[in-house]
């Protein structure tokens, strides 16, 4: 692998990092498997582009972009708990759901950045070559969001929503209203995943409608590969691992994709297989090291 | 009358097939500082009863009175201010996967609202430890450690707790010994007398052992096909023997068999 691609291996990692943060929120705090996200990022993307290329500055259009996967993730938590849908489907409904209004949003399938303010600007206005800025910038946004989550995640709240998660008759029983939670916690999720969205955005110069596609397989290997090779133990340890996991995951993609097997390469067409045989292979290391290791 | 059950009519699955008429026309009268044990045979509606009770459902007539207020339609989260719940399984009543002092913190904080204040608080270690130290289990050493990595018994020793952190207006035990083995179990009903009596608590628990239901708390109601077809309360119970009971039990259940086979003639 070149120095370029391992730079932008962990580039990736770290700005969809984010969205891993917020696939561990549903996934492995609520146990619910939330497939909103491949909406809700574009939905980021979209809302954040067409607040920029409208004059708003892109900082606050970071903002905007979180509120709409704020609002999205809403949405999935509602058709579950009050209606009562299954939470796979209730999440695939919202998502199909957001392409069509984020075709709305863009008001066409993209919206281009290009020669747009971005949060990179101040850093590169440093003399600072790009592709470093965006490393820093969005280490220190991933570092930022890991620390809250963490610290979200040991307030009264933040241990409802565990408990939500591991045991909803239990917490009932303690006086929790676990709909409200759902609602808010998926929120937060979508919230998180748009943010990651919309910085994809600026990072790339432009938001698709079709950015989104794989998003929470992704998501949920990375979440995966950080679990299997940093461990479970403890929420700050989980939180920290999936955000590794995260360019962990980014890393193996680039060498799958710089691998010259007797003049066989993987395209990027190829990612879905890779990705899904990645998650096989995490998901069943645990009882093959059982099986051949004791 | 602190607690009261007014003609509570429950079906399950109505209108199908299986229809089971679960609770008929249900009365009961709780008084402030009462012990009830619920004896009946399985489908008694002994579990419906409490579950109604808790708010797991809404019933299909009838009404609930906590206290003057109308609590018929509270969902189960708002009741629970008022109750404490022991289940059956012993992995219900507590989060495997949390701390035993973080288990202790959610119950801690029981109909109240939950913000984004620190989870578990330093003050409020003093009292989980004195609340652990009671159990006798060497819990109170063990805050940080996943309740999953508890045995069955301590699980449900670590629920009761956790029910009376708050001391509830009513407490709910549903066969709460029924699935630990014999010596557990009566770690558990010791715990349960002592917190019972010492916090004075409301009590109605649900038990299939004759002779605990005789020995302990203050009143005996039987249940038989979602009826309270006995209400024993102070000195009569007290007198009550296990034949007693078990006669009730065979004459009902000749009742049940005379009348299959009127249905047959």
């Amino acid at each position: 692998m070149t120095w370029y691609a391992f730079l932008g291996a962990v580039e990736q990692g770290l700005v969809y990092g984010i969205m891993v943060l917020g696939v561990y929120l549903t996934f492995r705090v609520l146990s619910f498997p939330d497939l909103t996200v491949d909406g809700s990022l574009p939905l980021g993307a979209a809302v954040c582009a067409v607040a920029i290329t409208s004059g708003i500055d892109p900082f606050l259009s970071l903002f905007l972009a979180m509120f709409a996967g704020f609002f999205a993730g809403m949405v999935t938590g509602f058709l579950n708990t009050k209606l009562g849908i299954l939470h796979l489907l209730a999440s695939i409904l919202t998502m199909i759901a957001l392409y069509s209004i984020n075709i709305r949003v863009m008001n066409g399938p993209n919206v281009s950045l290009l020669g747009q303010d971005s949060i990179l600007d101040p850093l590169i206005g440093f003399g600072l070559p790009g592709y470093l800025s965006s490393i820093i910038l969005f280490s220190i946004i991933g570092a930022a969001i890991v620390v809250f989550l963490i610290w979200f995640l040991h307030t009264e709240f933040g241990q409802t929503m565990l408990a939500t998660g591991d045991n909803p008759r239990m917490i009932t029983s303690q006086g929790v209203n676990t709909h409200s939670v759902i609602i808010l916690g998926v929120g937060l999720s979508n919230a998180m995943v748009a943010f990651s969205g919309a910085l994809i955005a600026q990072n790339q110069g432009a938001a698709d409608v079709n950015m989104g596609v794989g998003t929470i397989v992704a998501g949920l290997a990375s979440v995966i590969v950080g679990e299997t090779i940093f461990g479970r133990g403890g929420i700050m340890r989980a939180v920290i691992a999936a955000l590794l996991g995260s360019i962990l995951y980014r890393l193996a993609i680039a060498m799958a994709l710089g691998m010259n097997l007797g003049g066989f390469t993987f395209t990027p067409s190829d990612l879905n297989l890779i990705t899904a045989v990645l998650v096989v292979l995490a998901l069943t290391a645990p009882k093959i090291k059982a099986r051949f290791f004791s | 009358m602190m607690l009261s059950l007014k003609n509570i009519v429950k079906y399950f699955h109505r209108g199908s097939v299986n229809e089971v008429l679960a609770l008929q026309n249900v009365c009961l009268d709780v008084r402030r500082g009462d012990f009830i044990c619920i004896i009946g045979s399985n489908g008694a509606g002994k579990s419906t009863l409490l579950n109604g009770l808790a708010g797991c459902f809404f019933p299909d007539q009838g009404t609930i009175v906590l206290d003057e207020r109308d609590i018929t339609g509270w969902p189960e989260y708002k009741r629970a201010k008022f109750i404490g719940r022991v289940f059956q399984d012993p992995l219900l009543g507590t989060c495997a996967t949390m701390s035993i002092e973080q288990n202790l913190a959610l119950a801690l904080r029981r109909g109240r609202f939950r913000g984004l204040s620190a989870g578990v608080r330093r003050l409020d270690r003093d009292l989980f430890r004195e609340k652990l130290r009671m159990l006798d289990l060497g819990l109170e050493d063990r805050f940080q450690d996943a309740v999953g990595l508890l045995s069955g018994g301590q699980r449900q020793a670590l629920t009761m707790v956790m029910a009376t952190l708050v001391r509830p207006d009513i407490l709910l035990l549903d066969e709460h010994t029924a699935a630990l083995d014999p010596k557990t179990g009566r770690q558990i009903l010791d715990l349960t007398e002592r917190l019972v009596e010492g916090m004075e608590l409301t009590t109605l628990m649900v038990t299939h052992n004759m002779h605990q239901a005789l020995r302990m708390g203050n009143r005996l109601i039987m249940m038989h096909r979602g009826e309270i077809i006995l209400d024993i309360t102070g000195e009569e119970k007290s007198r009550l023997q296990v034949d007693d009971l078990l006669a009730r039990f065979y004459s009902l259940k000749q009742d049940a068999f005379a009348s299959d086979k009127m249905l047959l003639v």
